[in-house]
Order: C-alpha cells, then structure tokens, then sequence
C-alpha cells in the first residue's frame, strides 16, 4: 500500500500542480464574466435614466408648469401634457374600480372555496395563460368588445376596461400569494370561535391579506399606467383638449403622448418626449415607493 | 322548546344561504377570466373569418409580400412571412442579448452573491422590467443606434431603424424575466448536490457550470422560452425602433417590422372598420396570440416537469 503510494505521488502531484494553476485562472476570469455580466443591466438601466434626463431634464425644468398645465400643441415650445396626465390619472383610477374587487373575488375564491376539481384546474390553467398574452391583443379584444360590439367607442370606459382585464390575472396572482400567506391558526381560531367561512374570510383573512393584495394591485396598475399599445389599439386620441366629463368621453394617455412626441422628426419634440417620459418615470417610482411602503409598514409578519 | 329549533335552523339556513350567494359571485370573478379567454378568442376568430373570406387563407400563409391596401376598395397583398420574419428576428435577437446576461445574472445572484449585493441587485433588475416599453423604445432611437451601433458598424451600415436596436431594447427587457426565473430554478436545486461537488474538490465555478447550472436547465429553458414569448409580443420598444418596413430580411441593421408593430401601424393609421386592412388586424393578432400561447403552454410544462424532480 505505502509502495503505491509512493510509485503515483510525484507524478498524480505535478499534474495536479498544473491543474490547479490553470483552475485558478479559469476560475477568477469565470467569476469576472458572471460580474460583467451582471453588471451590464445595472448599467443599461443607468444608461436609459441618463439618455432621459439628458433629452428632457432642461425641456421640463425650464417651465414646468407651463409643460404640467398646457395642452398639447403643433409646436414643441408649446406643447404639454396636460390632457395626458389627467387622462392617465382617470384612467388609473377607474381601472384599479374595476379590476380590485375582481381581482380579489377571484383569488378568495381560488384559495378558500375552490373545490379541487377539474373546473378549478382550467380556471387556474386559464389565469397562468391569460398573463401570458401580448397586451396589444388585449388592446384587439378592446376593440372588437367594447368599442364596437357594445359601443364605448374610444372612450374613457373602454380604456379602462380594456386595461383592468389586461391586469386581472397581476392582481389576481398577486391576492392569492397574500391570502395563501395567512396561517391556517387564524382561521381554525374563528372556526372554533363559532365564525362561519364566509365570516372568517371577510374578518380575519381578507384583512391580514390586505397590504400584499394592495402592494401587488399598485404594482399591477403602475404596469398598467406604463402601457400603450391596447390604448393605441382601441383608439384614444392623443390630440384632445378636454378632460372627460362622463365616462364616455374621449381621453388620452400620457405614453400615447410620448409615443407621438417620439415617432416625429423634429428634435424639440424628441426633448417633449424624454419631459414626458420622465413625469411618467416619476410618477411610476412614486407608485412603486407607496407598494414598498405599504408592504413595509402594514405586513403582518406571522 | 317544540318551536325554537326550527326558528334556529331556519336563520342558520337564512345565513348559509347568503354565504352560498356570496360564494357564488367569488366564483363568478373566478370564472369571468375564462370568459375573458373567450372573449379574446372570439373577437379574433371573427374578424379573422371575415379577413380569409376576402383575403385568400394560402396566400396569408404562404405570401412573401405584406403590401396592404389603403382604403376599402384597395386589394393589398397579404402574405404574413415578412411579419413572421421580422418577429422571429426580434425574438432571436433579444434572446442572443437576454439569454447570456440572463444566465450569468442568475448564476452570480444564485451562487456568488453575498445576501447585500442581491438586496440591491435584485431590485434594480426589478426596476429595469418595470420602465415603460414606449421609453424603452425611445432610448433604443435615441442611444442605442446613434450611440452604440453607429459609432461600432458604421453610420452607412446600420439604419435609423433597425432591428438591432430592437433586439437590444428587447433584450433588455426580458433579461430581468430570465435571470429571475433561471435564479429561482438554480435556487431550488438541493444544497447537498452542491456540497457534494465542493466535497470531491470543486471550486465554485465547477459547481456552477458542472452542477448547479445542468440541473437547473429546464428551469432555464423555460425562462428562455418565456422571455422568447414576451419578446414576440412586444409592441412599442420594437415600433419605435425597429421600423415600419416589412420584408423578408436577415440584416439586423435593416429596418423591419413585427407583427405586433404592423398591428400598431394600422390602427395609428385611423383604417375604417370593415374595411379588408382593417379585419387583417384581427387575423395578425390570432398568428401572434396562437404563437405566444403555444410558447408560454411549453414553458409552463417545463416548469411543471422541473417542479416534479426536486419537491
């Protein structure tokens, strides 16, 4: 046994000598690729936020309120986002009526009174497919349901619509993880207490899933506040001098705006575009930082 | 004391009868999303029907030149490939730049590190998904052609609009997608695997590229093959940047156009309902809504398969 030993020593120790140099190497170029890798978006993000800034930052702070206050205009001087953002805010608003208590319907029901069958599978099955599918198509069902089969036209309602169907399935994801997260104890206490389910659902769960249904309804809608194409499909104006008075006005969108601004040739109106776009990029964060907000603050941890 | 039980049962059938309503109006939300499904695929099956009987289904599938008529009257020609292509160049493209930073991303928060770095990485990835596709689409027109493609292959060579740019800005977007994805399936491969390897004498890399990263492989391939999807359906970044000009191409440095972005064109276009362009959106939008859906049902398969190993 020592013989063999001694027999494959030097030789099992040089190439491993050799190995080990070259693993070294390999090794620290590895974990300098992964870090390079990694670090290419952090910087595109940096990078996009700069070409922003760097377009609007002097558009937008030059007259802001002239740019937050006026209508938009053929000429970039002039032009504002006005009838934009008020629009994205109704818009906002109503789509968050609509597809909130829906949303949360759907996840209570999926969660606590879903028998395991097989028409709780296909609904699941149809939810997980329903995120999947390309918000332009969402714009097509828009148009086909409610501007022209129910007659909304391209109306205030039907943005709507079409927006809280396209982030039903975010919300309801979202609700059912945050009632998934209240322990069983809570509600075989209330049982026991005499509650029914239904009582049990809407006292004790319902209330203990609220800050993770809220933080995923706000990050549902400020997806939904970031999307163009369905509104572009169905047809809301960009060029509007009015704030809708009846759910069947027209109204307009703020990325409708800044693709507008976008696709014209003049540079004045590319500087419009990156304005607009860093209202919208604002006024996403300060969405973002409420959901952060309130999951920090309001999360019962159990 | 022969009348107080049925008044009993009576309130207590009184309550559960109302539970039952409720109950049933929580199915109802349930259920509105497969009606939703339908919805979707009624209004496209309708108008798509409407499109082929003007509009010859061959030549839909088969044509190479997608040249639409402007008004009512006005036969275009109406063959889908150059759509399809300009799509499957976009989602190769994004896949070429999201699939490699993906990967490593995942494999660097999954295995390498610390608990602070990914406190702070995973957010910002976080934050780069959430940008708003239509500003994605203007920093691709305003940097990355002018400032990156140019200046690298030459201004003569690469378009204003080009299906590069596109691809990039797409990568971008689903890089997060991937890496999030891919981590979490690297994640939960077991840790004993992992001790293993370090046992035999590996180093991190070893463990990573030999261990971690094959077992984890369906886990990636799902995520790539949903990235894929996403990038397909993209709309605005790929409008903006890429173009408007369908043809049948593989130069990334030509303009292009997408089946989505062909979607986008018409209806910025004002086109009357009724009209033979306009029923070809419907049938543009079942080719991208069948395509999508056939790529996010094989992906939850995977996840479903790789969910089975290790649970």
């Amino acid at each position: 046994m020592t013989a063999a030993t001694d027999v494959l020593a030097p030789s099992t120790l040089r190439r491993g000598a050799s190995r080990t140099g070259a693993k070294i190497a390999l090794d620290i170029v590895f974990s300098v690729v992964l870090f390079v890798g990694t670090i290419v978006g952090v910087v595109a993000l940096v990078t996009l936020i700069w070409t922003i800034f760097d377009n609007g930052w002097e558009r937008l702070v030059a007259d802001p309120g002239g740019f937050l206050t006026s209508y938009v205009s053929r000429f970039p001087a002039r032009a504002g986002i006005k009838a934009a953002l008020i629009g994205s805010a109704y818009l906002m608003v109503l789509t968050a009526l609509f597809c909130f208590p829906i949303g949360v319907g759907a996840a209570v029901y999926l969660e606590e009174f879903a028998p395991r069958n097989r028409v709780t599978n296909f609904v699941e099955a149809n939810i997980a497919n329903l995120a999947g599918v390309p918000s332009v198509v969402y714009g097509l069902l828009g148009l086909g349901i409610f501007v022209r089969f129910l007659q909304m036209g391209p109306s205030l309602l039907a943005g709507a619509l079409t927006l809280a169907v396209m982030s039903l399935p975010v919300i309801i994801v979202a609700a059912r993880e945050a009632v998934r997260a209240v322990p069983q104890s809570i509600r075989l206490g209330a049982y026991a207490l005499g509650a029914t389910k239904w009582q049990t659902v809407r006292r004790q769960v319902l209330p203990a899933a609220m800050p993770g249904t809220l933080t995923g309804t706000i990050l549902a809608l400020s997806r939904a506040i970031g999307e163009t194409a369905p509104l572009l499909v169905i047809g809301l104006p960009i060029v509007i001098f009015s704030f809708p008075n009846d759910l069947r006005d027209p109204v307009s969108a703020l990325p409708l705006l800044i693709f507008d601004w976008t696709s014209r040739p003049q540079p004045a109106f590319a500087e419009a575009a990156a304005a607009a776009s860093i209202v919208l990029l604002a006024l996403l964060l300060a969405m973002n930082a409420v959901a952060i907000f309130l999951r920090n603050r309001y999360t019962i941890r159990w | 004391m022969v009348a107080t039980p049925p008044e009993l049962s009576i309130t207590r059938r009184n309550a559960r009868t109302g539970e039952r309503l409720i109950v049933n109006a929580l199915f109802a939300c349930a259920v509105l999303s497969i009606a939703v499904t339908v919805g979707i695929i009624a209004v496209l099956l309708v108008d798509t029907v409407e499109f082929f009987r003007e509009s010859s289904i061959v030549k839909f599938l088969t044509g190479t030149v997608w040249a639409p008529g402007q008004g009512a009257g006005v036969d275009g020609l109406y063959g889908v490939w150059p759509l399809i292509n300009g799509t499957l160049m976009i989602g190769v493209g994004a896949i070429l730049v999201g699939l490699p930073l993906g990967v490593l991303t995942a494999i660097y928060l999954s295995e390498y590190a610390s608990s602070r770095v990914r406190r702070v990485l995973k957010p910002t990835l976080e934050i780069l998904a959430g940008i708003p596709t239509v500003v994605v689409g203007f920093f691709a027109l305003q940097f990355i052609t002018p400032s990156l493609l140019r200046p690298i292959f030459g201004t003569d060579r690469v378009f204003i609009f080009n299906a590069a740019a596109g691809s990039i800005a797409v990568g971008l977007m689903i890089l997060p997608i991937i890496a999030s994805i891919s981590e979490d399936a690297m994640r939960a491969v077991p840790s004993s695997l992992r001790e293993a390897a370090f046992g035999l004498g590996s180093t991190r890399r070893q463990v990573s590229l030999r261990v971690v990263v094959p077992a984890a492989l369906s886990g990636i391939a799902a995520s790539v093959i949903l990235g894929f999807s996403r990038a397909v359906g993209e709309t605005m970044a790929v409008t903006i940047a890429a173009g408007n000009s369908p043809k049948m191409t593989l130069n990334f440095f030509e303009s292009i156009q997408t089946l989505t972005a062909s979607i986008a064109q018409t209806v910025n276009g004002e086109v009357a309902a009724g009209t033979v362009r306009y029923n070809a959106l419907f049938a543009l939008g079942m080719t991208l809504f069948l395509m999508t859906l056939a790529m996010n049902l094989i992906s939850a398969r995977i996840v479903r398969r790789y969910r089975q190993v290790y649970a």
